[in-house]
């Protein structure tokens, strides 16, 4: 088992647009691109228990081109900048994905 | 025509760009320059308040230089969501430095301005007919939400720029724009595949963000053909690779395979990217999907009030230990000072600890224990800036002196960095329109304006 932080090359998260957060999980090679992606523990049901929203909200897209992973999920409280909102850019919202455990 | 050369300045205008990269696109004789200079990502503050995020002295250099570079070599020049939001103000303050520059440097030319704010009649008719439907997690549009917006901005299309160029436009100010419609106006108008020119766009309206080492704010050379189009960064230090490219179409946007535009959809299911040389990838089989109806995305703000905060530090293990129940007591103070003027409505009091879970609040991870040092941001907005600071500096004094159960450092709760300790943030604002409009003509809403400069 290892951590999803260590596996990744890149794990990031920005803003599309105000509304949506979306996090890019990048690897280093296929091999581990694939054992990721086959290992199902980035499962929308997962990401919306560690973020607070609707498993149907989640949306989860494969990219064999990039080795990469996209993961979308909405902005379910402030909008960006609104009054409450803690992370404008939300650059530094894949703090939750750090510590998945990957076999 | 059957190859288009189109030079992106940089991702945002006033990042920044070097001066050598600039020539070395000019040298590649490009039809048309182009530079985005907007965004959302800085939050809902620029479109209210009409400031932008890049300061006037860093847009008097990027305008300057990349102005004098397209005016000498003689080719359009494309600016689009000019000044951070492309609402009135923003395009204002750039044409103020597009003069200004002009002046000084001798240029003359024909320019075009195009408007990007929506008249709020027009959108009320809109949601009217039930031609406005949300994105994300926003309620549909009501016209009450029209009427209490600071300023709504439609992200404009092909079309105006599109009208801009056949007017003879050599200089094109935008209003808020789809950062693809920058790039990809003059590829239509010269008949070009517009899946290719609309993945094109997408890359090199970052600039040379999809390079290796990444870089937003550097220039970037793509060449549009029949049927592929290439990427070269005009750094020599800089190159592109087909993992680079296909990694960039994931960035910033929620799915890498398509995106939407005004007028229809971009399939990238079947793009291919091959590497050319050292530098260069090119890349063929993006697909341009038609929309049966086509829509503008609109954005809009509202005032929420204004905005005051204090920043400090806490290192009191035993304080550490109990800052909920300050918080409480602060708030609880708060309430009672200002019972006779204002009520509980009136204001917001927020308190953000850095080293507890300042950024993620319940999300963080289970059973984590505060730093050892604690940053705390207390934020107080009201409905003017007077009110604001009062109930700041009312839970600022409160929770430096706040008592609780063990309090050994009884002199003082806060370690402020600055005197004053209080900073006043001004107006705040909130997106709450973020929807599609339906139209009929994407392009209506955007006036083309022609003057002669110099």
């Amino acid at each position: 088992m290892d951590r999803l932080y260590d596996l990744a090359e890149v794990l990031r998260s920005k803003n599309a647009g105000p509304l949506f957060i979306t996090l890019d999980l990048l690897f280093p090679d296929e091999a581990t691109y694939r054992r990721v992606a086959e290992s199902e523990a980035l499962s929308p049901g997962v990401v919306a228990r560690l973020y607070g929203v609707e498993p149907e909200d989640v949306k989860i897209v494969y990219f064999d081109a990039a080795n990469a992973i996209k993961v979308t999920i909405p902005r379910t409280g402030p909008t960006s900048g609104a009054p409450g909102d803690r992370d404008v850019y939300g650059a530094q919202q894949h703090g939750p994905l750090l510590g998945l455990m990957i076999p | 025509m059957e190859e288009l050369r189109v030079l992106s300045v940089c991702g945002n205008l006033g990042y920044g760009f070097p001066e050598e990269s600039l020539a070395a696109g000019i040298a590649r004789d490009p039809h048309f320059m182009g530079a985005d200079n907007g965004s959302t990502d800085a939050g809902p503050y620029y479109l209210g308040s009409g400031d932008q995020l890049t300061k006037r002295e860093q847009i008097v250099r990027d305008l300057g230089l990349s102005l004098a570079a397209a005016r000498k070599k003689g080719i359009p020049y494309i600016i689009g969501s000019a000044g951070t939001a492309g609402g009135e103000p923003h395009v204002a303050s750039v044409l103020d430095v597009l003069h200004e520059v002009s002046r000084r440097n001798g240029h003359r030319f024909k320019l075009a301005v195009i408007r990007a704010e929506m008249d709020k009649e027009m959108v009320k008719r809109a949601v009217r007919a039930g031609r406005t439907r949300p994105l994300g997690k926003l309620p549909p549009l009501t016209e009450e939400a029209v009427d209490e917006s600071a300023r709504i901005v439609g992200q404009m299309g092909l079309d105006p720029f599109i009208r801009a160029l056949e007017g003879g436009a050599e200089v094109i100010v935008a209003g808020r724009s789809c950062d693809t419609a920058i790039y990809t106006s003059y590829a239509a108008m010269k008949g070009f595949d517009l899946g290719l020119a609309f993945h094109m766009a997408k890359i090199i309206e970052c600039g040379a963000q999809c390079a290796i080492p990444i870089g937003a704010n550097d220039c970037i050379l793509g060449t549009l053909r029949r049927d592929h189009f290439e990427l070269e960064p005009m750094n020599p230090g800089k190159r592109v690779t087909p993992g680079s490219v296909a990694a960039h179409m994931m960035y910033e946007q929620p799915d890498p395979y398509l995106f939407y535009e005004p007028e229809g959809m971009v399939d990238l299911k079947d793009s291919r990217f091959e590497q050319i040389g050292e530098r260069r990838v090119k890349v063929w089989g993006s697909r341009f999907v038609p929309a049966s109806q086509p829509t503008i995305k609109l954005e809009g703000v509202r005032l929420r009030g204004y905005r005051t905060i204090t920043v400090a530090g806490m290192t009191d293990p035993g304080l550490l230990d109990h800052l909920d129940e300050v918080e409480a007591q602060v708030r609880d103070t708060v309430a009672r000072m200002v019972r006779g003027s204002l009520r509980p409505e009136d204001y917001d009091l927020r308190f953000i600890f850095y080293g507890r879970d300042g950024v993620m609040g319940r999300l963080g991870p289970e059973g984590s224990r505060p730093a050892h040092e604690v940053g705390v941001v207390v934020e107080a907005i009201a409905k003017d800036q007077a009110t604001a600071n009062a109930v700041l500096s009312l839970a600022r004094s409160s929770f430096l002196h706040c008592g609780f159960e063990g309090r050994k450092a009884t002199a003082g709760n806060l370690a402020f960095p600055f005197s004053p300790s209080d900073f006043q943030g001004g107006p705040v604002y909130e997106f709450h329109i973020y929807h599609l409009m339906e139209l009929e003509d994407a392009g209506a809403p955007f006036e083309v304006e022609f003057a002669r400069v110099g």
